[in-house]
């Protein structure tokens, strides 16, 4: 075998090659479609242009895969009560900064209370889904099946029904930018959770502990690891981050629509777990993969909206572009490829024997 | 005293029928002076959902074999723009124009099911993927809505089959009968055929196998990977035709329809006993798990200062109960052993 065959092996072995084609794919295809899409300007001293939109807009997303993929990596399962989750949390926010009223233009209770409120109602539900989940051992959809249907209700019952305004420049300031700095910042947020997360993981033996439990909880409580807690304290996490979230994106607009407000975004930090190369099954994953798989949905949605495909229409080619990831990413397909190649291959050397 | 000794899962089944009966009693109670009583009250659960009844039956199919199918909601919107598109805009036949969209719904089962079965994705991805295409291809048929126009379909659509008895003198003296519509009867009858086929067929004892151990099946001599196959083709083909009935309620297609539809499915699955771990559940349950859906939206629109979160809310803590319940016995079977 040659070198160049060898270093080549190597690398489509490396685990993360895969999310990192796929997005480096969507990435090309958007160079020769709108070859503007890296070019950055400086409007008002910040950065404009698609891509900065990308990881922008992917942010909520990131935060959201990377406690998906700890509740995925740990029980197997899929948290798929983010979104409403997300929606609540921002709920709870405007309610508490707003006092109860539809619309103000300054804060009723200070900024902090609003944001604690947001992350409390986020851990409360986390925990909800942790206890049933851990404690109790029901499957991880049917669990968070039950907020996923009340969240959304909860959150109407708190804001009335209605959409609750905080037109507050100080507000504003999570969603779009902070004086001076040229980012936007839920970019700033986005990094820092992950950072958090990647130091608590590789820092401490927790990121071992959740693959372990993930892979046997029975086998990992047999040596000694308390598999209930460290499964109750993923969907403890994920809860946290489905309320900072929800936070970001109710700050990007100032306002909260409990019924649209991180709508189908479950679905979407689902896909970005998957995208990233991990088993849904659990055990082994990547924080990396993830994250990589966020950006990947929104490079691809963004492309699309460039492409001048409307809203309503981007689900069929994401949809497309999903079927064909995780396609090539099944080992069965390679077995039923080589199967193909085998039979094929036999058939030639029984032509050269005739 | 051995006949009395209920298995779990129909003590599950038996509290969700006594549930549904208590909510209606109550209903009956809080709501007498509201002609709550009345047949039509009740017969109104199975028009109004005629179409989920379906869904959620082969729902439950699909949740026995261990699988899940989250793609039924945007399948049956597209199924309701399909006709509405092909009879308004296209002039094809009310009769040609069903028949399409069963096939298309075949097909999209195919897709899924080859993707699940024979590649090995996992359900969930394959048919959120599903529900994107689905939902998607609605938009692209058309962003606006359609009414349906065609006087073929309008008639199967109203056409009132009475019944002969359980009316009600008006104020004018003259008897209404209550009735229901076609699609309730169609309704019905899936429910029927697909209950004989779980429970009386090879075809559905090997679902119930292949969901209670995939390995042990496939030792039996089953063929998995097919049973699953036909499983999603039939589930692709029922999603179609709970699409169909649906659109008989509503006579358009608009992309935002039967939103959540999938949701309310798997929740009147998981009421109704079906465990999503596979190899447990029951189609009976989940018509009861649908009605008593039905049964809450009916007190919500009778009370009438209520908002229509609290279908949610309940719902959702109807929900709770039911799954702690089924944990609950889990546990204690196990403790049993």
């Amino acid at each position: 075998m040659s070198n160049a065959k060898k270093t080549l092996r190597k690398l489509t072995e490396y685990k993360l090659f895969l999310p990192f084609l796929c997005l480096a794919l969507v990435l090309l295809i958007n160079v020769i479609k709108t070859p503007t899409f890296f070019a950055i300007t400086i409007n008002n001293g910040v950065f404009y242009g698609y891509i900065i939109d990308v990881i922008n807009r992917a942010s909520e997303l990131v935060i959201l895969a990377v406690g998906m993929t700890l509740v995925v990596a740990a029980s197997g399962g899929t948290d798929i009560s983010v979104g409403a989750v997300s929606a609540l949390a921002g709920a709870v926010c405007c309610f508490v900064l707003s006092g109860g009223e539809q619309s103000v233009n300054e804060y009723h209770a200070p900024y902090i209370l609003g944001v604690l409120a947001a992350m409390a109602i986020g851990i409360i539900c986390g925990a909800w889904n942790g206890f049933l989940v851990a404690k109790m051992k029901i499957q991880p959809m049917v669990a968070t099946l039950i907020l996923f249907t009340a969240g959304r209700g909860i959150a109407q019952l708190i804001t009335d029904g209605q959409m609750i305004y905080v037109r507050v420049d100080h507000f504003k300031k999570l969603g779009a930018f902070i004086d001076g700095v040229p980012l936007p910042t839920p970019v700033f947020a986005a990094i820092f959770v992950v950072i958090v997360t990647m130091l608590l993981l590789k820092k401490t033996a927790l990121g071992l502990y959740i693959q372990t439990v993930g892979i046997n909880a029975k086998a990992a409580r047999l040596v000694g690891l308390n598999s209930t807690m460290i499964q109750f304290l993923t969907y403890t996490y994920c809860g946290l981050c489905a309320g900072i979230a929800g936070l970001i994106i109710t700050s990007r607009v100032y306002s909260i629509d409990a019924n649209n407000a991180g709508l189908n975004m479950e679905l979407d930090a689902i896909l970005a777990v998957a995208l990233g190369g991990n088993s849904l099954g659990g055990g082994k994953f990547s924080l990396a993969g993830s994250v990589i798989g966020a950006y990947t949905i929104q490079a691809l949605t963004t492309t699309l909206y460039a492409m001048g495909v409307s809203a309503d229409q981007i689900p069929v080619y994401k949809a497309i572009v999903v079927v064909i990831i995780v396609s090539l990413q099944s080992p069965e397909l390679l077995k039923i490829w080589k199967n193909i190649k085998k039979k094929f291959g036999n058939d030639g050397a029984r032509k050269k024997v005739a | 005293m051995k006949k009395l000794k209920l298995e779990g899962n129909q003590f599950l089944l038996l509290i969700t029928v006594l549930l549904f009966a208590v909510m209606y009693v109550i209903g009956l109670i809080v709501f007498k002076d509201n002609n709550f009583g009345r047949l039509q009250v009740f017969l109104n659960l199975f028009i109004s959902n005629a179409g989920l009844i379906v869904i959620a039956v082969s729902m439950t199919m699909v949740l026995i074999t261990g699988g899940i199918d989250i793609s039924v909601g945007s399948v049956v919107a597209m199924t309701c723009m399909l006709l509405a598109w092909m009879m308004e805009k296209k002039g094809i036949g009310a009769v040609p124009a069903v028949i399409i969209v069963l096939l298309i719904g075949i097909v999209f089962g195919l897709v899924q099911g080859f993707l699940i079965a024979y590649l090995k994705i996992q359900p969930f991805i394959v048919t959120l993927a599903g529900m994107f295409f689905a939902r998607g291809m609605t938009a692209i048929i058309s962003t606006e809505m359609i009414s349906i126009k065609n006087e073929l379909f309008l008639s199967w659509a109203q056409e009132k089959l009475y019944f002969p008895f359980g009316g009600y003198v008006n104020k004018k003296g003259v008897v209404i009968n209550p009735y229901i519509y076609p699609s309730v009867v169609m309704a019905l009858l899936v429910l029927v055929i697909v209950f004989l086929i779980l429970k009386y067929t090879k075809f559905g004892r090997s679902i119930y196998a292949v969901g209670g151990n995939e390995q042990s099946a496939l030792l039996m001599g089953l063929n998995v990977r097919r049973t699953k196959l036909k499983v999603y083709i039939i589930d692709g083909f029922l999603a179609a035709f709970g699409g169909f009935l649906f659109c008989l309620n509503t006579c358009s297609g608009f992309v935002e329809q039967a939103k959540g539809f999938e949701m309310e499915a798997i929740a009147g699955a998981v009421i109704g006993g079906t465990l999503l771990t596979g190899g447990v559940g029951n189609v009976i349950g989940s018509l009861f798990g649908v009605l008593i859906k039905g049964t809450i939206e009916t007190f919500i629109t009778f009370q009438g200062t209520l908002s229509s979160w609290w279908t949610k809310i309940t719902i959702a803590a109807l929900l709770a109960f039911f799954i702690i319940l089924q944990s609950l016995f889990a546990k204690a079977k196990e403790k049993r052993k």
